[in-house]
């Protein structure tokens, strides 16, 4: 048998129209609900606002990051469905361990528009204190693990993370969300493995968006996509339409379940697209077609989402607006508000490499205030830090600012 | 007791005071590790807390990474120092910055990663190296060696409890080899703390792991010539204690530093670098290092490979005669 005979068909409940496939069609595994209301109207309202806030924050944030405001931002535009989709599917204190694409799991979980602007602009209420690149988001309040660069290293320390949960024994998972590229990380095999050999309460949740930066999946394996891998493993799984949230609630939902009760991982693949660019360093017309795009945003989650909700009698037009409006002008005002505030402490510079810092770490900062002291006005934020007044920083530039221009033309700060 | 034994010791005191220490690598379950370092945990506390893992060194520390940010305490244990590398990621990128990189609202500083090193066994390239140097370039993990059973005991048990990666790495030579008096209580030794095992006033020897035991037969010879050493066992080396070496070094004035592991890039090199730029108006001669050859570890040249008490003796001769 070769791996084409095993194609796995895709969980679907809603068309693009809004209207629900009948349960015989969309009935693939899992346990479809039968009513008429498959998530209900409280939940479902929250997640339709989660969804537009996250693309009111991608569109003010890029352009933010065109505007030179912001160095890197990274957008969930076409995934919303996925990601907000499985958070919602997840108690509280689940623990969400995810790759960098999730900030909508994060806004699901209540991080406020402010804590996200922290972060971006590095500020001195920044939980991760300026050291990561914008959307290296983390919150233990939320249980939401803090976002690491380097790919698919979370998915082994989710399994790790859940084996802990279900030694503790209280009824928790931990659910990790990767893109199809990472999937070709040594780390996803070595995590699935031991998940299933260690039965551990775990989800693993698969982006399949179509693309790691610019190569088209068809580069990046040739078998089915990733949900078969589950198989080779031993371990229940799942194809859903990623841009369908209710099929991925109830997939999710489902797999929750499993994880829980049987101790048992699962994994997802959600079928979706990124409809935006990688990242906003990244320019998606070099590597795919316009008119393949517009096939996709022609199947925007959003946009799916809001026919079925206004099907239900649950939103109106008059309330799309509304909201739009008011979460443009809490992006805006959050982001103004968060550009003021002052950068870390410079005492930030040697603090949480260990619990305390080192005899020599303390040395070093020492002699980089030392060096500061003596030349602030080229370290405005660590002289800021230290109480240097900005009219200090200005008589420092005069001494040195003859010496600068000598030799480099006066281009030094 | 044996090394093995007090390892064997100091875990088995490790999970009976702490129920949420967890202990996993490959083999170390029934079979209780190649070098049955792990003997009778599977046993006494159950598959849930000691336990084989599949062949996979990422995997093994990815997972480690994960348990321990969840709030257990994992020790991890990679079965040869050689096979480290494919965790080299989970290690330098994930462990070592965890704390760091999201501003301490999370933190592995449970975890604790056992793991054989080192020559003399036989072993050739595969499995006979000393990695420490690749290590100790990163900051945020803590790295310890212990040099003989009484010290393997106290610097593990504190190892596992210190609130920091650490990774402990055991002299294999001497798992079996050495023997001493160990007490069978519970008792710690600092970490980040070096060990002046005796004084003297001629010259600084320095070390760590199964070299102290060449540098003290070094320092016996050199003694036969009327040359009083004082050796060091470093036993951390990251962070490494700058303040006991230098203060000996300030009163010796010259000072040999020996690893196994290559000269270049070696540990010794930042030992070197430091002590001249905080000692360099006392020293009487230039330091020295006595270290494996700059090539993979050879099998049947192994002993012209290693430095070993004639090589440090020499070396110690060149520096008093400067």
């Amino acid at each position: 048998m070769t791996g084409d005979e095993l194609c796995i068909p895709i969980f679907k409940r809603l068309r693009q129209d809004g209207t629900l496939y009948p349960v015989e069609e969309s009935q693939v595994q899992g346990e479809p609900s039968q009513d008429a209301s498959p998530i209900e109207r409280d939940t479902a309202l929250r997640i339709y606002r989660t969804m537009l806030f996250t693309r009111v924050l991608d569109e003010r944030m890029l352009a933010a990051q065109r505007q030179g405001r912001l160095s890197f931002y990274m957008q969930c535009t076409g995934e919303e469905a996925t990601v907000i989709g499985s958070a919602a599917a997840l108690q509280d204190d689940d623990m969400i361990m995810a790759q960098y694409r999730e900030q909508g799991a994060l806004a699901w979980r209540g991080f406020s528009c402010d804590e996200f602007m922290n972060q971006m602009f590095g500020n001195e209420r920044d939980y991760g204190k300026g050291r990561q690149m914008p959307i290296h988001y983390g919150s233990r309040d939320l249980h939401y693990m803090t976002i690491s660069s380097p790919l698919a290293t979370q998915i082994p320390q989710a399994t790790g993370y859940a084996y802990g949960q279900k030694l503790a024994g209280k009824g928790q998972c931990t659910i990790t969300i990767f893109g199809e590229g990472a999937a070709s990380e040594g780390d996803f095999h070595a995590a699935l493995n031991m998940a299933s050999v260690h039965r551990v309460p775990c989800i693993f949740l698969c982006r399949n968006n179509g693309y790691a930066i610019s190569t088209p999946s068809c580069e990046q394996f040739a078998a089915d996509g990733i949900a078969p891998r589950a198989f080779g493993y031993h371990m229940q799984s799942i194809r859903v339409d990623g841009n369908d949230v209710i099929a991925v609630y109830e997939a999710t939902l489902a797999a929750r379940k499993i994880a829980v009760e049987t101790h048992q991982p699962v994994l997802i693949e959600a079928m979706t697209y990124r409809l935006a660019a990688h990242s906003s360093s990244d320019d998606p017309s070099g590597y795919r077609s316009k008119k393949e795009e517009a096939i996709w945003r022609d199947k925007d989650p959003i946009l799916r989402m809001r026919n079925w909700l206004e099907a239900q009698g649950w939103w109106s037009e008059e309330e799309e607006k509304a909201t739009g409006d008011q979460l443009r002008r809490e992006v805006l005002e959050s982001m103004k508000r968060a550009e003021k505030l002052a950068p870390p402490a410079l005492d930030t510079l040697i603090s949480d490499v260990y619990d305390t810092p080192t005899p020599l770490l303390t040395q070093q900062l020492e002699d980089v205030k030392q060096h500061i002291r003596k030349y602030p006005h080229a370290y405005p934020k660590g002289a800021a830090s230290m109480g240097f007044t900005s009219q200090e920083l200005e008589d420092s530039r005069k001494v040195y600012q003859e010496r600068h221009q000598r030799v480099d033309g006066g281009q030094t700060s | 007791m044996n090394m093995l034994q007090a390892i064997n010791n100091a875990l088995n005191i490790a999970m009976a005071a702490n129920p949420r220490v967890v202990l996993f690598g490959e083999d170390v379950g029934v079979f209780g590790g190649v070098f049955r370092a792990t003997s009778h945990l599977q046993d006494k506390y159950g598959r849930e807390r000691c336990f084989n893992t599949p062949l996979t060194e990422q995997g093994i520390i990815g997972f480690a990474n994960g348990l321990a940010a969840q709030g257990s305490t994992p020790v991890a244990e990679i079965q040869f120092a050689d096979y480290i590398f494919p965790a080299f990621d989970q290690i330098v990128n994930e462990a070592a910055k965890f704390r760091y990189r999201s501003g301490d609202l999370f933190d592995v500083g449970g975890l604790t990663i056992r793991t054989p090193y080192g020559g003399g066994i036989a072993g050739g390239l595969y499995h006979s190296q000393s990695p420490e140097a690749y290590f100790a370039h990163t900051p945020g993990l803590k790295i310890v060696i212990p040099r003989n059973p009484h010290q393997a005991k106290g610097l593990l048990l504190a190892a596992i409890r210190d609130p920091n990666p650490v990774l402990f790495m055991e002299p294999k030579r001497l798992y079996r080899a050495s023997v001493g008096e160990v007490p069978e209580a519970d008792y710690e030794l600092p970490l980040g703390v070096a060990d002046v095992i005796r004084e003297g006033r001629d010259i600084t020897l320095l070390g760590w792991g199964a070299q102290m035991e060449v540098i003290e037969k070094a320092a016996a010879l050199a003694e036969q010539d009327g040359i009083d050493c004082e050796i060091i066992d470093l036993r951390s080396i990251l962070p490494w204690d700058i303040e006991t070496v230098c203060d000996s070094v300030l009163k010796t004035g010259r000072l040999v530093v020996s690893h196994e592991a290559p000269l270049t890039g070696g540990f010794a090199s930042e030992i070197a670098a430091t002590v001249q730029e905080r000692c360099f108006l006392y020293l009487e001669a230039p330091i020295r290092r006595v270290t494996g050859l700059d090539t993979p570890f050879p099998l049947v040249l192994e002993k012209e490979h290693l430095p070993d008490e004639l090589k440090i003796y020499e070396a110690i001769k060149q520096s008093l005669n400067y």
